[in-house]
């Protein structure tokens, strides 16, 4: 393994020197060739091909599991996924995370079951990306998208609200405050058995 | 005609055109310059580099001096005022009148009268280049001195100190030119090498004038003055604005003057490379114009080459190499130099030549064995002690013995 991390220094005759174990101290000194080996890498250098991106018109993606931006996911008929158990603001060791819980009521429900998240901020001024907060969330309502383009010019734009991190209402989707599918409980909704809304919720907006 | 007759019958405006052109020369060329060298940096490292400002950001230097002009001047409250706004001063200065005596072109048509591109031809030109170049040193010690804070004093002392050294070096290896020309002109040292470049008949000399002439002028590998990582900025760590600027400004004039001086000096000036000698005739004589362009941009390359390759030296071992290396084996070679020329003056039978040179090349090789038996040795000897003690000076402890602290 420690042979393919350094690739290269065999192409510039190294590898023997560190074969060798020669101590590198001041008294000794490389050959000549050795020296002008440098000059022609730098030279080489310069016919090659350029790593720059030119960032803001041109964009790399990242990679498929990059860590940005959080998510607040739906259910398929546009109930949010958040139960506002707070296990994500337990979980994060930079204290980047507040949420407040409260109770679904009746014709005020956002999520299936009894609680949802009421309040939910992100600090992104503390926020380290690690991810342990989408570790810790059980009903996967947070995940991270490819987002990385976070900056800003006040503290306060950068403490994102709900209403920023929830994410889109797609197709046959209801915009919350809506009633459950009905004949369903919040354990149907986990397992995934609802898969659109149905017409007593209200109407789908995206369709 | 030589260059000083051309040029003694220069009338005024002539003189004041030739100063203009020369100065804005000078300055176009240092910001052109500042965009090459990054942009050739960058390529080494695999970057694009300044492509913002106009096309291939060209313009990026001009508004870089735009900036620093509209920055705020601030004078530190324990500098010396007058003696620190004159410092840059004095090092802008100097490092322009460098150019008045370097041959631009051949023999020319100026604005339909006969002259030469060069401002003034003196007998003793290239001392002049060096007197000047001393005198700049001024700017570098006064500007650390003056700023009334402990870097820059450290920085100013560090460059001065080394400007100073290399010069000996510097001034070493144009001797052989002298010896070989018979001129301290410049004008005429150019037309000495009308038949073999100084650089193909005395390359010691031009390899020691091209290692001293990074060291005279502060530039990587041997910008120890301004070790970023030791002395924040060096001498003008204090500087801001278009002091700054000047300072800047005289870094890269200064490159172009000691890669205008080499050109001059070991690569034939203006005159075209071996073969092309018809070209120094088109445009009316201009083309010469390029052809020195190129071999001081050619010069300017191999600075920002060394940049972009070496690392910065350690200040022992740069001072030991300028002293000990550089001087002596100048030195060495000056003798050679004027032996070999006495003796071609005097005829002497060409046997007795090949044999001088014979036993020459027998001395350096004997040297040089025993420099590295002797260096042998001492790589023994540091081993063995290597398994006991590190070779690097470390603190005292008390209550043990007291360890030898010494390069």
């Amino acid at each position: 393994m420690a042979d393919e991390l350094i690739p290269r220094s065999d192409e510039f005759g190294l590898a023997k020197a560190n074969e060798a174990k020669v101590p590198i101290t001041n008294h000794e000194s490389a050959s000549f060739s050795k020296q002008m080996l440098g000059f022609w890498v730098t030279f080489k250098t310069m016919f090659k091909k350029v790593n720059t991106v030119q960032y803001p018109e041109v964009k790399e993606e990242t990679a498929p599991r990059f860590h940005g931006r959080h998510q607040l996911n739906r259910h398929p008929d546009g109930l949010e996924k958040c139960i506002g158990c707070e296990l994500c603001a337990w979980a994060c060791p930079a204290d980047a995370i507040y949420v407040e819980g409260a109770d679904n009521k009746e014709g005020e429900q956002f999520s299936p079951g009894e609680r949802y998240g009421k309040v939910y901020q992100i600090n992104y001024l503390r926020c380290i990306f690690c991810g342990l907060c989408i570790e810790a969330c059980p009903t996967r309502a947070l995940t991270m998208t490819n987002e990385y383009e976070l900056a800003d010019d006040t503290r306060a734009k950068l403490i994102f609200e709900k209403d920023d991190l929830l994410g889109p209402l797609r197709a046959g989707m209801v915009p919350p405050p809506h009633p459950m599918y009905p004949n369903t409980d919040d354990g149907n909704y986990y397992r995934g058995e609802v898969t659109t809304s149905h017409p007593s919720q209200g109407v789908a907006e995206n369709d | 005609m030589s260059n000083a007759e051309l040029i003694g019958q220069d009338p005024g405006w002539i003189i004041a055109l030739k100063g203009l052109i020369i100065f804005a020369t000078c300055v176009v060329l240092t910001i052109m310059s500042v965009w090459g060298e990054r942009k050739i940096v960058a390529r080494m490292q695999q970057r694009i580099g300044p492509n913002r400002v106009g096309k291939f950001g060209l313009l990026q230097a001009l508004v870089d001096g735009i900036k620093l002009a509209l920055k705020e001047d601030l004078i530190p409250k324990a500098a010396d005022r007058i003696v620190f706004v004159l410092a840059p001063i004095i090092s802008t200065t100097t490092c322009f009148m460098a150019f008045a005596v370097i041959p631009l072109t051949g023999e020319v048509n100026f604005f339909g009268r006969k002259t030469a591109m060069q401002l003034t031809d003196l007998s003793v030109g290239v001392l002049y280049v060096l007197a000047i170049a001393s005198v700049g040193v001024y700017g570098i010690v006064l500007a650390g001195w003056s700023s009334g804070s402990t870097y820059p004093l450290l920085g100013g002392l560090r460059s001065s100190a080394q400007v100073i050294s290399y010069e000996v070096a510097m001034g070493l290896s144009l001797v052989a030119v002298f010896i070989y020309s018979g001129s301290m002109s410049t004008s005429e040292i150019v037309a000495a090498q009308q038949q073999w470049w100084y650089a193909v008949i005395l390359f010691p000399s031009f390899a020691i004038y091209s290692i001293s002439m990074v060291g005279e002028t502060n530039r990587a590998p041997f910008d120890l003055a301004e070790a970023e990582g030791e002395l924040v900025g060096g001498f003008h760590t204090e500087y801001s604005s278009l002091k700054f600027a000047l300072f800047f400004l005289s870094e890269y004039v200064n490159i172009i003057a000691v890669s205008a001086l080499a050109t001059t000096l070991f690569l034939g000036g203006y005159h075209a490379f071996p073969g092309l000698g018809f070209t120094e005739q088109w445009l009316g004589g201009w083309f010469t114009l390029i052809w020195f362009f190129i071999k001081v941009l050619m010069f300017f390359f191999i600075f920002v080459w060394l940049r972009g390759t070496l690392p910065r030296l350690r200040y022992d071992q740069f001072m030991k190499f300028g002293w000990k290396v550089l001087i002596p084996f100048s030195l060495a070679w000056i003798m050679v130099v004027s032996t070999l020329r006495v003796m071609s003056q005097q005829e002497a039978p060409r046997i007795l030549i090949v044999a001088f040179i014979f036993s020459m090349v027998l001395l350096y090789l004997a040297v040089t064995t025993l420099v590295d038996r002797e260096k042998a040795k001492v790589i023994k000897a540091a081993k063995v002690t290597n398994s006991i003690e590190p070779d690097f000076p470390v603190p005292t402890i008390e209550n043990s013995r007291v360890e030898q602290i010494n390069g």
